[in-house]
């Protein structure tokens, strides 16, 4: 069970009081309509798999029910940073596992 | 005779731990025995001469005890007094006894005793080859059947109780700066080195007292009996009030992050059942900067022909046996070894006043220390020689004994018979590395100590002592005082120097690395070699697995099972490993590594579920009323984690006979229902509109104040997942309703957004589910009962359907909104909980008159149903566009914001034809009500497989239309009003019915927008 810094409430508290709320930095698309299905279907549908370094999105949901992102290992675990929504993050993520899927999504579909 | 194996006299040992002052008795198989305070089951049926304490899994051999702690693998015992304090899988080497104890052999069928190994052996050996259970699972499943039904007859595998658990079990949450596994000569020394800097400090240790191996061994530390060490060691951290020590507590579980789980178990060491007001097994939840593993090590016993035999036992639980508990489990011990560290066996034995047959050592020469002390007690060693096979049935009767070549492959002389009834057997030690793998760490292999020990993939978690393949006590106590001060240090504590014990220094010589004696024979043709008792895996099964093309380790042990038992392979995985690699041509470390998972040793599902358990072990949740719907004989239903009404039956009447009075009394008079779990959300803020046009699919710029809307929400998938009404209060102000299982997931939606996308709106979302009950009467004299409460205006021509008025009902403020879920004039009273009671007690006072009418969910389905209003998760299931739901009415493309979902539904696969649509659906027979999740086909005749089009998602009889209707999802189903489908059902008969509105009742609505 992870221990995991609230941003928010500035402490350390156990993983029961959060939930993953999967890849972090997903942007939404500011004009939905102009992208073609594929590019829209790579923003709803397609997430990295990295075996490494990860940015995730959490929310301290029994606590501040607040949003926060934390870049955690996915291979052992670690919390490599925590931080606010608004800010970027400082570790990398590893390159994506490459999936069977990923001649679908050649197309990018989040312009930053 | 009474325990002829307790030493006595001027030979008993003066360290023992048990009190021969206190006799205590207990039964085992239903035989009483005698033992004394402070022996395990294990020693005091050793003490009592027991040979056989279970039959092995496969092919039935009489099994004896090898082992003196939580690595032995035979005797299991099921334990308990009475049906409700059963408890399974108790090792007798981990258990003390008490007065009353009752245990059995769990591998016992037919019979621990009588000796049926012929017939039982030969039938167990043709149906269980190696490779059993992977040819089974590959078999036609109903053979497994059978297997299982043998297996589980044979095996016994223990039970759980048929009846309640009456004691009590609780959980605690533990931080520390340090805590230290295993509370042997280096737990104790970090402990003490941690704590002396002021750290916090936890001690846990699995036995019923601290001093681990000293307990079993005659060590001295700083010139004294170890015991003393210990004595002033525990007294010490007793009294610092920094630490925490804990006995009869195996350190369970290593979790992510440094949380481990300790299972204490407070009174099973001394009751069948927990006295009065004390609690039975604490389960500590530890949460700590760093961890010290001083897990100590098992010893390998070696391999060789029919070392199962009852009396083959581990070198050091023979010495435990005779130092910690007088007992000897023998009369003549011949002892086996690769290692100078287990002449002391042949050394505690001699002491005990019994015959020491001979040493044979594997190796040519022995360390000078252990060669003086056997020639001063006149032990013949034999060197450079095995013991190849043991004899006898229940017990040992001799052994054959035959040199060895240097390389331990080969045998290169002939066999010498020795008369002895105790083998003893030592291949070397192997680091209890199990805690440091549960996270993920891979244990590393040190060639010279012939054995893996922890990696360091945990950067605040430290292994040390014989864990960590340290084995002179010197150096484990040295390495265990840096190894506390280090991790205080790294807690931010400052130790700057070090102290511990010190023991004496002995000249040792090399171990040698043998794992498998060679036999005459070759593997498969020899007698049997077991490698892992409790699941009887033997060498020449492992060689067939090699043979077979297994190379993985991890494969070899699924193929034969080898570590898959309760004992996890504590002591075969190393042994069972070495032998394929020899078999692949390969090392150890190139042929794998071992790899444990939690638990330790089993945990129960006592100390598991602590404190959560009959009403506290789900949350349930009830509305202000439920104590009226409880009094009033309410059927209850779940709903997510509510408990509400299903229907109100009166006196003898069935569920639909209730259903039907309720539903006709609703459509006639007036109905009403605790509709208080649905999910409420108040939504406040500048930007509150706006927001809801984002997450809704329909508009709500235009929503005047005091008005109700409608809407329905979709993920950015396009497909539906909650819909509900929403009402304006004021213009920065709503209140959002939501179905009553969605209402969580509905408001992290939100919240999800606004946070992580629309910062910039300024709006704020609370959930008031609870806080407002919902009290909604329904039907025609709806609003002649509500008149008499209120002071709201109820003309029909200004409080007009979908409005909502502020006032007070039957004396209390309400929020009343005039919303249908019946298709009836229905007002939803909302009032603050606190108060719902009364109001509702009014309402039915002023009621009574319109014989006012309780219903539950099921007539609330029907109702809906009778209107064609969908039930989110019932009519929709993630795959349900508002398209196909036929609601594109709720749909506002032309929003100025692309709403949440709205590009998917031009999706290629959203816009496509013959997408699965909701329809109504009325059955030829008027009486047949179709079972909800029937397949619908087009063509009754066609052949198996047939082509289905649809299922049905919701199925009632109406009382008031007197006849069936259903609703259902069909492919293209809006096109085809009119057209016959047919459900063919289990029992071979097939319903017919007709495509339909699924409005079946006032499809115009005349009845909800009555004036
Ligand atoms: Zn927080």
């Amino acid at each position: 069970m992870f221990l995991i810094y609230c941003p928010y409430c500035e402490e350390e508290r156990a993983e029961e009081e959060f939930h993953a709320s999967g890849e972090a930095h997903i942007v939404r698309p500011t004009d939905p309509e102009s992208l073609s299905d594929e590019a829209w279907g790579d923003y709803v549908f397609f997430r990295k798999n990295p075996r490494g370094n990860h940015h995730e999105l959490w929310q301290h949901t029994t606590g501040c029910r607040k949003f926060f992102y934390m870049t955690r290992d996915t291979a052992t675990y670690e919390i490599k940073e925590i931080y606010k929504v608004g800010e970027q993050p400082k570790v990398a993520t590893a390159p994506a596992v490459p999936n069977k899927y990923d001649q679908f999504s050649s197309e990018q579909a989040v312009k930053k | 005779m009474s325990q002829p194996n307790r030493i006595q006299g001027n030979n008993a040992s003066a360290q023992s731990r048990v009190d021969v002052s206190k006799p205590i008795t207990f039964s085992f198989n239903n035989k009483p025995y005698t033992g004394y305070a402070g022996d395990t089951i294990a020693s005091a049926l050793l003490a009592n001469d027991v040979d056989v304490v279970g039959r092995s899994f496969k092919y039935g051999r009489p099994r004896g005890i090898v082992a003196a702690g939580a690595e032995e693998p035979n005797a299991i015992l099921q334990l308990g007094k009475t049906e409700a304090t059963q408890v399974p899988n108790i090792r007798a080497t981990q258990q003390l006894i008490y007065e009353g104890l009752e245990c059995h052999s769990t591998n016992g069928w037919p019979s621990t005793e009588r000796d049926v190994m012929g017939v039982v052996g030969k039938l167990f050996g043709r149906f269980m080859p190696p490779g059993f259970y992977y040819k089974t699972f590959m078999a036609p499943s109903k053979l497994w059947m059978t297997y299982e039904k043998m297996i589980r007859k044979g095996a016994g595998l223990g039970r759980s109780p048929k009846a309640v658990d009456p004691d009590t079990y609780e959980t605690i949450n533990q931080h520390a700066d340090v805590l230290v596994v295993g509370g042997g000569p280096a737990g104790i020394t970090a402990a003490l080195n941690a704590a002396r800097t002021g750290a916090r400090v936890i001690l846990a240790d699995e036995q019923n007292e601290f001093g681990g191996n000293l307990l079993s061994q005659t060590d001295l530390l700083d010139g004294a009996p170890a015991q003393d060490w210990i004595d002033n060691s525990i007294d010490e951290l007793a009294t610092a009030d920094n630490v925490t020590l804990l006995i009869n507590a195996t350190v369970n579980g290593y979790h992510d992050h440094n949380f481990l789980t300790i299972h204490e178990r407070c009174t099973d060491q001394s009751f069948d059942l927990a006295p009065e007001g004390e609690i039975r097994q604490r389960m500590h939840r530890v949460r700590a900067k760093q961890v010290i593993l001083a897990t100590g090590a098992h010893e390998r016993p070696l391999v060789f022909g029919n070392n199962d035999i009852p009396g083959c036992m581990l070198a050091s639980a023979v010495s435990t046996y005779i130092n910690r508990y007088n007992v000897v489990p023998g009369k003549k011990l011949l002892l086996m070894t690769s290692n100078d560290n287990a002449y002391n066996t042949a050394f505690d034995w001699h002491n005990s006043g019994r015959l020491v047959r001979a040493i044979i050592d594997t190796r040519p020469a022995a360390g000078k220390t252990v060669v003086k002390k056997a020639t001063d007690a006149g032990i013949e060693i034999i060197y450079s020689s095995a013991i190849v096979q043991a004899q006898g049935n229940t017990c040992i009767s001799n052994a054959m004994v035959a040199p060895l070549d240097e390389t331990g492959e080969k045998l290169s002389g002939s066999v010498k018979q020795y008369d002895c009834d105790t083998i003893a057997t030592s291949s070397g030690w192997n680091p209890a590395v199990h805690l440091s793998c549960h996270t993920g760490g891979r244990p590393t292999w040190r060639e010279d100590i012939q054995g893996f020990v922890p990696d360091n993939f945990n950067k605040n978690m430290i292994a040390t002592g014989a864990g960590n393949g340290l084995y002179p006590l010197t150096e484990i106590l040295q390495d265990a005082a840096s190894a506390g001060a280090f991790a205080a240090n790294a807690c931010g504590f400052n130790a700057t120097k070090t102290s511990y014990a010190k023991a004496a220094v002995e000249d040792v010589a090399p171990s040698m690395p043998i794992f498998h004696i060679p036999h005459f024979k070759p593997t498969s043709r020899a007698p049997k070699q077991f490698v892992d008792f409790q699941l009887d895996v033997t060498a020449a099964g492992i060689e067939l697995a090699v043979q077979e093309g297994f190379e993985s380790i991890e494969h070899v042990k699924r193929y034969t099972a080898l570590g898959f038992g309760t004992d996890q392979g504590k002591l075969s995985n190393i042994n069972g490993m070495a032998i394929a690699a020899k078999k692949l041509g390969k090392t150890i470390p190139e042929t794998g590594t071992t790899v444990f998972r939690p638990n330790y040793t089993p945990v129960t599902f006592g100390a598991i579920s602590g404190r959560n358990v009959n009403e506290f072990f789900d949350i349930e949740r009830y509305s202000a009323l439920h104590t009226w719907h409880v009094e009033n004989g309410a059927e209850f239903e779940d709903v997510g984690q509510w408990k509400r009404p299903w229907y109100f039956p009166k006196g003898e009447e069935s569920m639909h006979e209730a259903v039907n009075r309720e539903c006709l009394a609703t459509r006639n008079g007036v109905g009403i229902i605790d509709a208080s779990t649905l999910g409420k959300i108040d939504i406040q803020g500048p930007d509150a509109r706006e927001f809801l046009n984002r997450v809704y699919t329909n508009a709500w710029s235009k929503l005047p104040v005091g008005r109700c809307r409608y809407g329905l929400m979709c993920g950015e998938d396009g497909m539906v997942f909650d819909d509900g009404v929403t009402s304006c209060i004021s213009d920065n102000h709503f209140i959002m309703t939501t179905t009553s299982g969605g209402a969580a997931h509905v408001f992290n939606w939100l919240e999800i957004w606004h946070q992580t996308e629309w910062p910039e709106l300024e709006v704020y979302f609370n959930s008031v589910t609870d806080q407002w009950a919902t009290l909604s009467i329904s039907g025609p004299k709806a609003r002649l009962l509500l008149g008499e409460l209120t002071d709201i205006d109820l003309n029909p021509d200004t409080f007009k359907f979908m409005d909502l008025r502020e006032g007070v009902v039957a004396g209390v403020p309400a929020r009343v909104f005039r919303i249908s879920f019946t298709g009836e004039q229905s007002y939803e009273i909302n009032v603050q909980a606190n108060y719902a009671l009364a109001v509702w007690e009014k309402l039915f006072e002023h009621g009574a008159k319109y014989d006012i009418t309780p219903y539950g969910t099921e007539t609330m389905h029907v109702l809906r149903a009778e209107k064609g209003f969908i039930i989110v998760g019932q009519d929709t299931d993630g795959s349900m566009t508002p398209y196909d739901l036929d609601m594109g009415w709720a749909v506002s493309p032309a929003k100025e914001f692309s709403f949440l979902g709205k590009r998917s539904l031009a999706r290629e696969d959203t816009v496509k034809e013959n997408r699965k649509q909701l329809v109504g659906l009325k059955t030829t027979d008027a009486k047949t009500v179709a079972p909800e999740g029937s397949q619908i086909v087009l063509d009754p005749n066609q052949k198996i497989p047939m082509t289905m089009v649809g299922h049905v998602t919701s199925s009632y009889y109406s009382a008031v239309l007197e006849r069936s209707i259903a609703m259902a999802v069909i492919k293209g189903g809006l096109d085809k009003m009119g057209d016959k489908v047919y459900m063919p059902q289990a029992d071979g008969t097939t319903i017919e019915a007709e495509i339909c509105s699924p409005v079946f009742y006032d499809p115009k609505g005349e009845r909800q927008n009555v004036k």
